[in-house]
């Protein structure tokens, strides 16, 4: 069996850990990627818009430049990062500090990092209705990997449940691989997203159904359409369901972080649901409650990925601080300012009160 | 293969195209990319039947996190299709109910 001994292990090849990855490295520390997916960049290599947000994180470049930028920004550091693909982090041992991992379906392999960087990001949220394991109910970033990763068409009429931002942008790039959108669907009585998104793929003609959800879905083996109905003031069907012809539904109905190792190395944590499930308490640094574990991105909040970047910056650089490497305290005190001014204003409300429910000033030395 | 032919945004490069079989028919692919991607274009939706209910099961996550793309691959039941990388003369076949692993069953007898 192959055993690792990076300075640092960083969980997750996206935005949060490849600018993780850099910070570390660029101090000096050897640092170990392992990413689950065939390639590194996590979501940003399926987003073909345009950031918003601030000029330092980005914004106006779309989404899969910004993970080709920040891969040559680690190729820069040589043999000090090494990468992991199709690599699933499985167990952490706290006793021995030791990670387990599987590479593809049958290498086992043992990584005894000094330092660990968690940045495993989110996975999508399920509603209930019948019929929603039928081929053909798909989760929105599953539909942006097979149209804008492999230049797979998902299917020939789309009916997205959502209109938060994933809901819009993924209907508008549907649209732009030439798939017909039959409705957007959302259950609240108001777009979640940002106007110019909803704005975007009503001017193409899509309809959003507010107030209004999916009953079931149809079909035998596969989705051949959808009953749909409106919803009351306590989100309960009113009147008669109706049926919408389409062979995909599209569910975009959120994300929950992918908790699961944080939970196994005994991380604390708290339930916030501005931040969207389980996450930990963590000082500025991102630091947990595990002295040897830092995390950024999704994973510690559901929040976007300019905001993931500059964590994994933060993370990566206190890590790496802490074995020892020289790092610039003008440099991390740029970044808390960033994080500050993207949280800032009334978009930024929510995961401010979210975040400050899980920060501690700091972490008692442990022995 | 059902690809998406011109795009505003975006350029697909894609890798050598090879030819593996599903369920005994002979299908094209580009190599290195997920089984589960190749078969979807292929024009194949039902990847499993779940092992009570006998529901069929297809691509959903695409990260290699919610078990529904199941295949038997060479013979190997529960290959999460989504993340593993296409080969050439791959032998995929959907899979009914948990599968069961040669290697235990040689071991055994």
């Amino acid at each position: 069996m192959r055993e690792f001994k990076p300075d640092v292990l960083v969980v997750g090849g996206g935005p949060a850990g490849l600018s993780a990855a850099a910070e570390a490295a660029g101090a000096g520390a050897d640092v170990l990627i392992a990413e689950g997916d065939l390639h590194l960049g996590g979501q940003l290599v399926k987003q073909s818009h345009k950031f918003f947000g601030s000029k330092d994180e980005f914004a106006g470049t779309r989404g899969f430049e910004i993970a080709r930028i920040l891969r040559e920004e680690i190729a820069q550091y040589g043999d000090r990062v090494s990468t992991m693909l199709n690599t699933t982090v499985s167990g952490y041992y706290p006793d021995e500090k030791l990670v387990t991992a599987m590479i593809g379906e049958e290498e086992y392999v043992h990584i005894s990092p000094q330092r660990i960087v968690l940045a495993s990001g989110a996975q999508e949220r399920l509603i209930p209705f019948p019929n929603n394991d039928l081929p053909g109910v798909y989760g929105a970033g599953a539909v942006q990997t097979l149209m804008n990763v492999y230049g797979v068409v998902p299917g020939k009429r789309v009916l997205m449940v959502g209109a938060g931002n994933i809901g819009l942008i993924v209907s508008y790039q549907l649209l732009q691989a030439g798939v017909e959108v039959a409705a957007i669907l959302e259950a609240m009585p108001r777009i979640g997203g940002y106007w110019v998104h909803a704005a975007k793929v009503r001017r193409l003609g899509v309809p959003i159904l507010l107030r209004h959800s999916i009953v079931r879905a149809l079909g035998d083996s596969v989705v051949t359409g959808a009953m749909i109905c409106e919803l009351d003031e306590k989100f309960s069907p009113t009147g008669e369901a109706w049926k919408v012809d389409c062979d995909t539904i599209c569910l975009a109905v959120g994300l929950t972080p992918s908790n699961e190792l944080l939970w196994q190395a005994g991380c604390k944590m708290k339930y916030v649901p501005f931040l969207c499930g389980h996450v930990p308490f963590r000082d500025k640094n991102m630091r947990t409650s595990n002295a040897d574990i830092w995390m950024a991105g999704d994973v510690c909040g559901i929040e976007e990925a300019s905001a993931a970047m500059i964590e994994g910056r933060i993370a990566g650089m206190s890590a790496a601080a802490s074995l020892g490497f020289k790092v610039s305290s003008d440099n991390f005190e740029q970044y808390q300012t960033r994080l500050g001014n993207l949280r800032a204003g009334e978009v930024g409300e929510k995961i401010r009160l979210g975040v400050s429910d899980v920060m501690v000033d700091g972490w008692e030395a442990s022995a | 293969m059902d690809l998406i032919n011109s795009h505003p945004v975006l350029d697909f490069s894609h890798g050598r195209k090879v030819s593996f079989s599903f369920d005994g028919r002979d299908m094209e692919g580009f190599e290195g990319e997920p089984i589960a991607v190749a078969l979807h274009a292929n024009g194949v939706r039902v990847y499993r039947n779940t092992p009570e209910m006998k529901r069929p099961r297809g691509f959903f996550c695409a990260i290699g996190k919610c078990s529904s793309c199941f295949m038997v691959v060479d013979g190997v039941p529960n290959v999460r299709t989504c993340v593993t990388p296409l080969v050439r003369g791959m032998k995929v076949e959907t899979q009914n109910g948990r599968g069961t692993v040669s290697l235990l069953e040689g071991e055994v007898s």
